[in-house]
């Protein structure tokens, strides 16, 4: 039993308990206390004050977010000095905020200026600091772009990068009137060992931090009669694209989708699932590859755990902190990159289309996959595999402007080639998705039968603990894997790359003795990727989940390899899982990087 | 009040008494709990500032049940106007080591830190000797207790306890939340008793010659002797050490030039009186029945009447805002926004009602800043531009 | 291993490797080498495993700890209101009237940087100013010009 406390907010008694602060103690009262610099992935700061409430006896108000309820507190949400106080510091915030709404990527959901027309802040008596100032843009990276004379300074996206993240790219520099959130000597954020992950995108309560947009481009792409415009969309994208348009987190609404992206007028609306299906077959066939040089050949050289590599954050990530371990990567490529790879190849020789005419856009839940897109290695069509690359966000501002009443729309269905997939693609979007799609598949080549789990639901894999691990014994195989019987298949699972740096470290130190770890960068999985709708919080991306499990069960086909059009692709084009078609156009290579 | 015309000079602190050894080692016979008794029942209250009872903290401190805790001597003595921890420091250094090695007894601290700001690097050498001794004689009598040096960079904020202990876990000097207070959770995370230099060096004298002693002087609630680094328009300017209580006219009487305007007590982060109010304050801290009573690190800047008051708020503005950390928004942007709004309305821009706005903003600072630096910014602007309206407009 | 990395290896022995070390080295090298260096900061964080913006980060909190190169002597006059009151400004105008550099400036000798700084804790013996880490207090444009000189000297003699 927790111990209680007595309190009184706003003069009703309320018993609360030990240890919640008075923000979360309003909260369950039906209280919004307004903040900006508090977000419930993250630490507390403290340091906004627009959260400041009145403890009765105390000349001082109290940050509600950083002040634990204590016994007999006679709290105060909206007396005439709270209110007179939370505006003054809310202009104050305005005064050194390049408020420019209608100019700002942000405009319609910014934190900032929901506040600012609550309080009715309509007129600017403190003096303008944004004139005075050198603020700077760095729109280098091709993922995100950096104001900071839109930044209030309130750290979350420092606490992102480095408490959710562990990249640590994002600091604080300098103090008082020059106190500003930075890089390592104030480098571009495509000079540092930023991940391209896109948390702290999610995170910013401004426009300060934004992702690099590519809508304009793709609005040309889709003008010009000579270009044969094909789209993707990632796994993710189906349960968040509803939030941007209005509905509540866990909706799956892929038929809409399909048929909004039709009438936006893409040529061919296609699913990155199909190559979460292939990958899983590539990557799953490395696997066992892996596991019999290491079992049977007992060949030193083959690196184990073998770790997934669908997540760019992640690549980027392991690229610049544990560069001595890029040999544990799968070298799949990710999903969107093998279908750039087979757009502008199979696609275009199946369709006749030449490849030079094809524009390949893909919509992802992730700023990363941007960066990714750009990766000079990501040419193995001959072109640039992929184009463009939007997040579900932008897919939304596509939406809008092309005035589509979403919900009117009568569901459509992806066109072929390259449009069919399993339920176990979709679940990709999860984290331990890409775990339990491989181990459908894996554990079906080897024994010949079902993974032994209720309804092909491998539970131990799903749930939102950081780090998950599952074991899963091999018994009776067919003969080609006669070796794995009684093999104990350990698998993990990272999510949120804190916890993909606790997993490697201990595979640096030799603790760990996993065959299998699935990485994804972001929280939840794809799901809570950094290009997936804002807000973002452990109870939205609970609902995500929850629908795209429910997508999964909904499928006919569950499985990866019983994709037709994957096997059809093995049969005209690929040959075989690893084979020389494989290599050249699915699989890739890793960069060494600079930790610092 | 002090009535009498005189102030009380007296001298404690820097009497040089090399018994230190005797003193520690008759103070560590006692019970910790007697001791704390003496400490409180002297009613001493910091000398950094704030004026936290200090038996209080010890005893908070000693309470916890945790095996690691710490004291901290606060030597980044920053505030404007304020250089007497220095002098103690070059002075009477062992009386410093002595009582925090007291404390570290009462406590259950092993270790002791002082946190020397950087603009005294220069006192190192001479420091590190007097620690080397007690280093030694610690070793000789079984004391476990040891005591080292962490010097700070430039930066004032770092005076604040908890930004002190930020800094010195080698991050950025941001005060952090309070509570929890660092008697509960301090330098990395442990339980810590953090005191000024110049109190340590009362517990010395308490621990010597008893509470009584200590408590006799002074006045209620403000017991004892304080050390007043006074500069500016004086004739004296220098370290004296007083008895509390004293009337802000005698010390003008003693101290001014003849033509004192004004005086700053307790830094740029205090109160400026004007003189017609001199005569109402009385130096010492909260709670006392009649007068202004101005709570004080010890600084005492006089200004004669050559000195623009704008002059002197400018200075003090661009001081904070320089120095704050930075974190918060009503100390960032408040310091900017009263700095450039007193220029304004100096150059017209603004008109002369704009000055009560930023008396607003001072106000919403002292309630919403999270820590000491945002919210005593009001101090010295509101007296300032209360008493001296018409200089900062013409 | 180059000089830097020696210099910074010295210091963690001394130290320690924890994050409580990271001002004491950083306060090491801005002693031996003046300010510090990009390079000198990515040693720091490799040698005791903090990432790198976190040392740039913590370093430009402090202002004694300069990240732009600076001379051999750093002079910071004190301009807080004492020294405000009692002259600062003729002691600034004596310093870069000598040293022909303004505020912020570094002589094309690399031998004097000039700055300001707050107060000194010497008020009562304004104006003050440090040059490193040596006090020099109760200036006047003469006293001022005598210092620099010795330290011209100094610097003619090296
Ligand atoms: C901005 C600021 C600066 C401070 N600077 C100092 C200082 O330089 N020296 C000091 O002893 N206390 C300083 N303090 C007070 C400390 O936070 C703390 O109260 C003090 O060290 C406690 O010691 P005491 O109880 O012995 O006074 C400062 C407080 C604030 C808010
Ligand atoms: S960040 Fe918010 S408040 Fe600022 S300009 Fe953009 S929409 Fe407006
Ligand atoms: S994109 Fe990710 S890695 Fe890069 S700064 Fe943001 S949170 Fe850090
Ligand atoms: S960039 Fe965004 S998250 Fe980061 S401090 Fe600025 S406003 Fe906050
Ligand atoms: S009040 Fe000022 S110094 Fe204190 S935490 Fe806030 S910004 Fe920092
Ligand atoms: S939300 Fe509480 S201080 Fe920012
Ligand atoms: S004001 Fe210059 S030393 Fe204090």
């Amino acid at each position: 039993m927790s111990k209680k406390v007595n309190i009184t907010i706003n003069g009703f008694p309320v018993e609360i308990t030990t240890g919640k602060t008075i923000l979360e103690a309003a909260e369950e009262q039906g209280i919004t206390i307004p903040t900006l610099c508090h977000h419930k992935d993250l630490c507390v700061a403290g340091n906004c004050r627009v959260c400041v409430v009145e403890v009765a006896g105390q000349n001082r108000l109290s940050a509600a977010c950083a002040t634990p309820c204590e016994e007999g507190m006679e709290i105060l949400t909206n007396s005439l000095k709270v209110r007179n106080s939370r505006k003054q510091i809310i202009e104050l915030l305005l005064a050194e905020h390049n408020a420019d709404c209608t100019k700002c990527y942000r405009n319609g959901n910014c934190e900032l200026q929901t506040l600012a027309s609550e309080y009715k802040i309509m007129t600017q008596d403190f003096i303008e600091l944004v004139p005075l100032k050198h603020f700077s843009i760095d729109a280098y990276s091709p993922s995100i772009i950096k104001d900071d004379s839109k930044c209030i300074r309130c750290q979350r996206c420092v606490r992102t990068c480095a408490g959710l993240q562990g990249v640590n790219a994002l600091t604080v520099a300098h103090k008082g009137d020059k106190m500003k959130i930075t890089t390592f000597f104030e480098k571009a954020m495509r000079d540092v060992v930023c991940t391209n992950c896109g948390q702290c995108v999610n995170h910013c309560p401004t426009g300060a931090l934004v992702e690099k947009n590519y809508i304009e481009e793709v609005w040309e792409a889709i003008a010009n009669p000579n270009k044969h415009v094909v789209v993707q969309t990632a796994p993710a994208v189906r349960v968040g694209l509803g939030e941007e348009l209005g509905m509540k987190p866990g909706k799956s609404i892929t038929g809409k989708m399909v048929a909004a992206l039709k009438r936006l007028g893409f040529d061919s609306v296609l699913d990155t699932d199909f190559t979460a299906d292939l990958t899983i077959i590539e990557e799953g066939t490395e696997l066992l590859t892996r596991l019999k040089k290491a079992l049977v050949d007992k060949d030193e050289s083959v690196s184990l755990p073998m770790a997934t590599s669908c997540s760019p954050g992640w690549i980027k990530y392991i690229e610049h902190m544990f560069p001595e371990h890029l040999k544990n990567l799968s070298t799949c490529k990710s999903p969107q990159q093998m279908f750039g790879a087979l757009v502008k190849t199979y696609y275009a020789n199946a369709r006749n289309i030449k490849p030079e005419d094809i524009v390949s856009v893909s919509i992802m839940p992730c700023t990363a996959k941007k960066y990714e897109a750009f990766r000079p290695e990501m040419h193995d069509s001959g072109y640039r595999d992929v184009d463009y690359v939007l997040t579900t966000r932008e897919l939304a501002i596509l939406i809008k402007q092309a005035g589509l009443d979403f919900n009117k729309l009568e569901p459509a269905k992806y066109d072929r080639l390259m449009g069919e997939s399993s339920g176990a693609a979709v679940i990709f979007g999860a984290t331990g998705g890409v775990m339990e799609a491989a181990l459908r598949t894996a554990y079906e080549i080897v024994t010949g039968r079902e993974v032994p789990f209720e309804n092909l639901n491998i539970t131990p894999v799903r749930g939102s603990d950081g780090i998950r691990e599952a074991t899963i014994k091999i018994e009776n195989p067919v003969e080609e894997w006669a070796f794995l019987d009684g093999v104990e298949l350990k698998c993990a699972i990272a999510h949120g790359l804190i916890n993909a740096k606790s997993v490697m470290e201990s595979v640096r130190a030799g603790t760990a003795d996993y065959h299998f770890v699935e990485f994804m960068a972001c929280p939840g999985g794809c799901l809570g990727g950094g290009g997936q709708p804002i807000p973002t919080n452990p109870e939205i991306r609970q609902k995500r989940a929850e629908a795209i499990y429910a997508e999964d069960e909904g499928l006919p086909i569950r499985k990866s390899h019983e994709n037709h059009e994957i096997t059809k692709l093995y049969k005209d084009f690929l040959k075989e899982p690893l084979g020389e078609v494989s290599h050249h156009l699915l699989h890739t290579k890793y960069t060494k990087r600079e930790r610092y | 009040m002090a009535t009498s015309n005189q102030l009380k000079r007296v001298d404690f602190i820097f009497r040089n008494e090399n018994d230190w050894e005797k003193i520690l080692s008759s103070t560590l016979k006692k019970k910790p709990q007697d001791l704390i008794n003496e400490l409180i029942s002297s009613e001493l209250k910091g000398r950094g500032g704030a004026g936290f009872p200090t038996g209080l903290k010890w005893k908070l401190t000693a309470e916890s049940k945790e095996k690691e805790k710490y004291v901290i001597c606060n030597a980044d003595e920053g505030e404007p106007g304020t250089f007497k921890d220095r002098e103690i420091l070059s002075r009477v250094p062992y009386k410093v080591l002595t009582a925090m090695a007291i404390c570290g007894y009462i406590t259950g601290a092993k270790r002791g830190y002082i946190y020397l700001r950087g603009e005294y690097k220069f006192l190192l050498p001479e420091l590190n000797k007097v620690i080397d001794e007690f280093d030694y004689y610690c070793k000789e009598t079984d004391l476990d207790f040891k005591i080292s040096i962490f010097m700070g960079s430039g930066a004032y904020i770092c005076g604040e306890e908890t930004a002190l202990m930020e800094s010195m876990e080698g991050k950025r000097g941001e005060p952090r939340n309070k509570p929890p207070f660092p008697t509960q959770s301090g330098f990395k995370g442990k339980p810590t008793v953090i005191n000024n230099v110049e109190t340590l060096v009362h517990t010395f004298t308490i621990f010597k010659y008893g509470a009584k002693k200590f408590y006799d002087l002074g006045v209620q609630y403000s017991r004892g002797t304080k050390l007043f680094s006074v500069s500016g328009d004086t004739p004296k300017p220098g370290i004296y050490e007083l008895e509390l209580g004293m009337s802000l006219q005698d010390f003008v009487y003693e101290f001014g030039d003849g033509d004192t305007k004004a005086v700053q007590v307790g830094g740029a982060s205090g109160f400026l009186v004007p003189r017609k109010k001199f005569k109402d304050a009385a130096i010492g801290f909260k709670g006392k029945l009649t007068g202004i009573s101005l709570p004080t690190g010890g600084s005492m800047m006089l200004f004669n009447s050559s000195r623009s008051m704008f002059n002197v708020l400018d200075n003090y503005l661009e001081f904070f805002r320089e120095e704050s950390c930075g974190q918060c928004t009503p100390c960032r942007v408040g310091c900017q926004q009263l700095l450039l709004g007193i220029k304004a309305v100096k150059r017209g821009e603004k008109p002369a009602s704009y000055l009560d706005k930023l008396l607003r903003l001072t106000e919403t600072m002292q309630y919403t800043a999270k820590c000491g630096l945002g919210q005593s910014v009001a101090n010295s602007f509101s007296s300032i531009v209360e008493n001296f309206r018409e200089e900062m407009i013409y | 291993m180059d000089p830097i990395q020696t210099l910074v290896k010295d210091l963690a022995e001394k130290h320690g490797r924890s994050r409580e070390s990271v001002l004491p080295i950083l306060q090491g090298v801005v002693e031996q080498e003046k300010f510090l260096s990009e390079r000198s900061m990515i040693e720091i964080a490799r040698e005791i495993d903090i990432p790198a913006a976190d040392v740039y980060g913590t370093a430009t909190f402090y202002s004694f700890l300069e990240t732009k190169p600076t001379g051999k002597f750093i002079i910071r006059v004190c301009k807080t209101i004492t020294c405000a009151m009692k002259g600062k400004n003729q002691i600034l105008f004596a310093i870069q009237d000598m040293l022909k550099i303004s505020l912020g400036e570094t002589t094309p000798d690399k031998q004097f940087t000039l700055l300001e700084t707050n107060c000194l804790g010497w008020c009562h013996k304004a104006p003050a100013m440090l040059i490193n880490d040596e006090i020099y207090t109760e200036l006047t444009p003469e006293k001022v010009r005598e210092i620099l000189t010795g330290y011209m000297k100094v610097n003619v003699n090296h």
